[in-house]
């Protein structure tokens, strides 16, 4: 009778979500933009579980990190992604696989998104060979097609970014590139020469920080004498927005992303988020913090619980469907944990390959000046 | 019927009173009669007559002329004397236009011609697309051009000088140099950064600095130091085809240097190996290594030498990184004593770096004397010429090394 009933709910509960539930986002602020993103999305069941599915296997796949890097099975550095998946999520449903990404050292959430594996991603992580760079390029340096990493020096990746819109508009694929960076970057100087640059030559380039309140150890209010990032382009257009809200992100995403695409030249998103962890794992994150503060964003606005009351309450999914989800997004995290910490560390031929492109083989001076070691493209 | 009959029935006879006003002399006038050669061949022909009696000069003495003109400049065409310049810029143009996703961009590439004239005409020929003028923002601009070559294109990157290119530094290394490493293969970097390096004439300290040996010291890059017009050429449509970050070092006070370049110089396919030297002059005494405009001064004090019977043999390094040992080894081993030339400071520096090569390699023991450097002096430098003159190495820098090191 139970399971009768169970079913019947299903199917009535299918049928209601068919269409997808309209939900109401948050007004974006605007800066020099008429108008912003649609208040109103639709989330269709698929698209709604498959959100959640992302956002739960990048949440894991860092706690794992997490524990493997207490362990000493992670060594270096390692910055954590937890508390801003709704970012890498909604941003990735909000453009095509074809356009491009970069972004700097908070990136295996990215990765991830932009199609590299949970396997090849922790494997990078523990610095073996089956890791995503062949262990050579650990946390930081990690990419796919399109996903220019994974970049270690602060801002950086901004002037890279704008580099590939530019190919972008020059090669007139209508791609675009959206090219991310942080509460602390924001400040660079080479972030204000690529506003510049891109706004005189109108690439196509998705400016998009990620607030998440502290650059390292320094809140935005120590560190920046305006805190509305989304109006540090100046002469670029902006929105800022939620960026705890996978949907919010999402629609503001797909908007940047008409912007550019027409041929408007750049815009600017300022995505509010948080991060759970601190910076990296070298750091505890409750010197610069209250505890109180971090607890209250997980009860009041974890993304993946967002979304989650959404879907339950518009009876798009069902809390064993999710369970379930979540039970399987453990298991992938597990078998590839168990990968990562028994495949092999790379070979030490490979110590010397890959300095150059399309070269013939050289060889690499060793340590001493007997010692030559081989190097191939 | 002399040449005064041909004279009075030429159509131009009225004007050639004219003539002596533009052309003092029968030099002046030779050399206006070679250029139109070229070109107007057969009008030469007609006036030549004109000409030979306006300045009364014989038919001996004009055939002596010829004799000397065509021994000097190979009338013939077969080659012809092209600056560094030119060279550079004809390099740009031919691969400009052999590969789409070629294209330059820096300060002043394109509306101005280049800062020192070396995109000249570019912009005319290939447009806005191709060649882009940049704010003066370096580290923006190199990023952008880092990014583009991340995407599928074959940036050229211009510093108006490589001093500037310090400001730029982060993302020719950590974002350039060392990406297909650090992505064990997925990701490579097809760019060119070149501009002028070195010393140039009274720009003073933060003007004049050799970059060199800091590019020099990073793995992931290849760093190319062109001499001659035919170096230049070769050497840059090298580095464009080439699939990796390419710092190519200019020097300014090369630019209007004219040299030989042979017709097979001359051709769109003229490509110079990078990483290899070449031996400008063979000797037997002492080996000169130097790359850029040293190797003039090389050259010249093996000239000067020469008289005195010591016969240098001077090595083009042509290519910094990666250095071609080999054949300053072989050499060594030829010449027993060792002596490197550059402009830049001592420390850490190019010639530092040979030498410690020198010292582990089989060469070492066919060294009859310690092998030193001849560099600039260790010091930020200065404006006044007589300052500057002596902040970088002379001829008579050179000659005395060689005479201390064969004591002679």
């Amino acid at each position: 009778m139970r399971k009768m009933l169970t079913i019947i709910s299903n199917v009535l509960r299918g049928s209601a979500s068919r269409n997808g539930a309209e939900l109401v986002s948050e007004k974006c602020d605007l800066h020099k933009l008429e108008e912003g993103p649609p208040l109103q999305a639709v989330l269709t069941r698929e698209e709604g579980l498959q959100y959640y599915r992302t956002m739960q296997t990048i949440r894991r796949m860092e706690l794992k990190a997490d524990q493997l890097y207490k362990q000493k099975i992670i060594r270096g550095f390692c910055h954590l992604y937890d508390g801003q998946e709704a970012c890498a999520v909604g941003i990735e449903t909000g453009i095509n696989l074809s356009d491009h990404l970069i972004t700097a050292y908070r990136a295996h959430g990215y990765t991830l998104t932009r199609g590299g594996t949970v396997r090849e991603i922790m494997a990078e992580l523990t610095g073996r060979r089956g890791g995503i760079a062949k262990g050579k390029g650990g946390s930081m340096h990690m990419y796919t097609k399109h996903f220019y990493g994974g970049n270690g020096i602060v801002g950086a990746q901004v002037p890279l970014g704008a580099g590939v819109a530019l190919a972008c508009k020059y090669l007139g694929n209508n791609e675009i590139c959206v090219c991310l960076y942080g509460d602390g970057a924001a400040n660079q100087g080479q972030i204000f020469e690529t506003y510049n640059m891109a706004s005189l030559w109108k690439l196509p380039c998705i400016f998009i920080c990620e607030n998440n309140k502290y650059g390292m150890g320094t809140s935005v209010e120590r560190a920046a004498a305006s805190t509305d990032y989304y109006k540090r382009g100046d002469f670029i257009p902006g929105l800022r927005l939620d960026g705890m809200d996978v949907l919010c992100v999402r629609e503001a995403t797909k908007f940047a992303a008409e912007h550019c695409r027409s041929g408007k030249g750049p815009i600017l998103m300022e995505l509010q988020t948080y991060r759970y962890h601190g910076h990296s794992m070298s750091d505890p994150g409750v010197s610069y913090r209250t505890r109180e503060e971090i607890q209250e964003v997980r009860s009041k606005s974890d993304p993946i619980s967002m979304l989650k009351d959404r879907m339950l309450s518009n009876n798009m999914a069902s809390v064993e469907e999710l369970k379930e989800i979540d039970v399987e997004v453990r298991k992938e995290i597990e078998d590839a944990a168990q990968f990562a910490t028994t495949d092999p560390e790379p070979p030490l031929d490979d110590l010397c390959n890959h300095i150059f492109y399309n070269d013939p083989p050289m060889e690499v001076r060793g340590t001493n000046p007997w010692t030559k070691l081989k190097s191939v493209s | 019927m002399g040449i005064q009959w041909y004279l009075r029935h030429l159509p131009c006879f009225k004007l050639h009173s004219l003539v002596p006003y533009f052309f003092p002399n029968h030099i002046s006038m030779f050399i206006m009669i070679k250029s139109c050669f070229v070109c107007f061949g057969y009008i030469c022909t007609m006036v030549l007559p004109v000409f030979l009696d306006m300045y009364h000069i014989n038919t001996t003495v004009f055939c002596v002329y010829v004799c000397i003109f065509v021994q000097y400049n190979d009338i013939a065409m077969l080659s012809s004397a092209v600056t560094v310049r030119d060279a550079l810029n004809q390099a740009l143009d031919e691969e400009l236009e052999r590969d789409e996703r070629v294209f330059l961009l820096g300060e002043e590439v394109a509306q101005y011609d280049g800062a020192y004239k070396v995109s000249r005409g570019l912009w005319k020929k290939y447009g806005d697309k191709r060649i882009i003028d940049t704010p003066i923002t370096e580290m923006g601009f190199a990023g952008i051009a880092v990014g583009a070559a991340m995407a599928g294109l074959r940036p050229i990157c211009e510093f108006m000088t490589f001093n500037f290119s310090m400001q730029a530094i982060d993302q020719v290394i950590n974002s350039a140099a060392k990406t297909y490493y650090m992505s064990a293969g997925l990701q490579p970097v097809p760019i060119v950064f070149r501009g002028p390096n070195g010393a140039s004439a009274g720009v003073a300290a933060q003007h004049s600095q050799c970059f060199a040996a800091w590019y020099g010291h990073c793995p992931g890059l290849k760093v190319v130091s062109p001499w001659s017009a035919e170096d230049a050429k070769g050497l840059l449509k090298s580095a464009i085809r080439d699939d990796n970050p390419v710092v190519f070092l200019e020097n300014e006070l090369m630019y209007g240097v004219p040299f030989e370049m042979s017709e097979e110089a001359q051709s769109k396919d003229f490509l110079l190996p990078i990483g290899k030297a070449k031996i400008e002059r063979q000797g037997n005494h002492v080996t000169l290594v130097s790359h850029s405009r040293m190797v003039s001064l090389c050259l010249d004090a093996a000239a000067v030498l020469a008289k005195e019977g010591i016969e240098c043999e001077v090595i083009n390094m042509r290519t910094i990184r990666p250095l071609d040992a080999e054949a300053i080894e072989t050499s060594v081993m030829k010449t027993n004593h060792l002596i490197t030339v550059e402009g830049g400071w001592p420390q850490f520096g190019v010639g530092a770096e040979i030498l410690a090569r020198i010292m582990e390699g089989p060469a070492f023991n066919f060294l009859d004397a310690p092998a030193v450097r001849v560099t600039g002096v260790d010091i930020p430098m200065p404006y006044a010429k007589i300052l500057e003159d002596n902040s970088i190495p002379q001829i008579k820098d050179i000659i005395f090394s060689v005479k201390k090191t064969l004591n002679v």
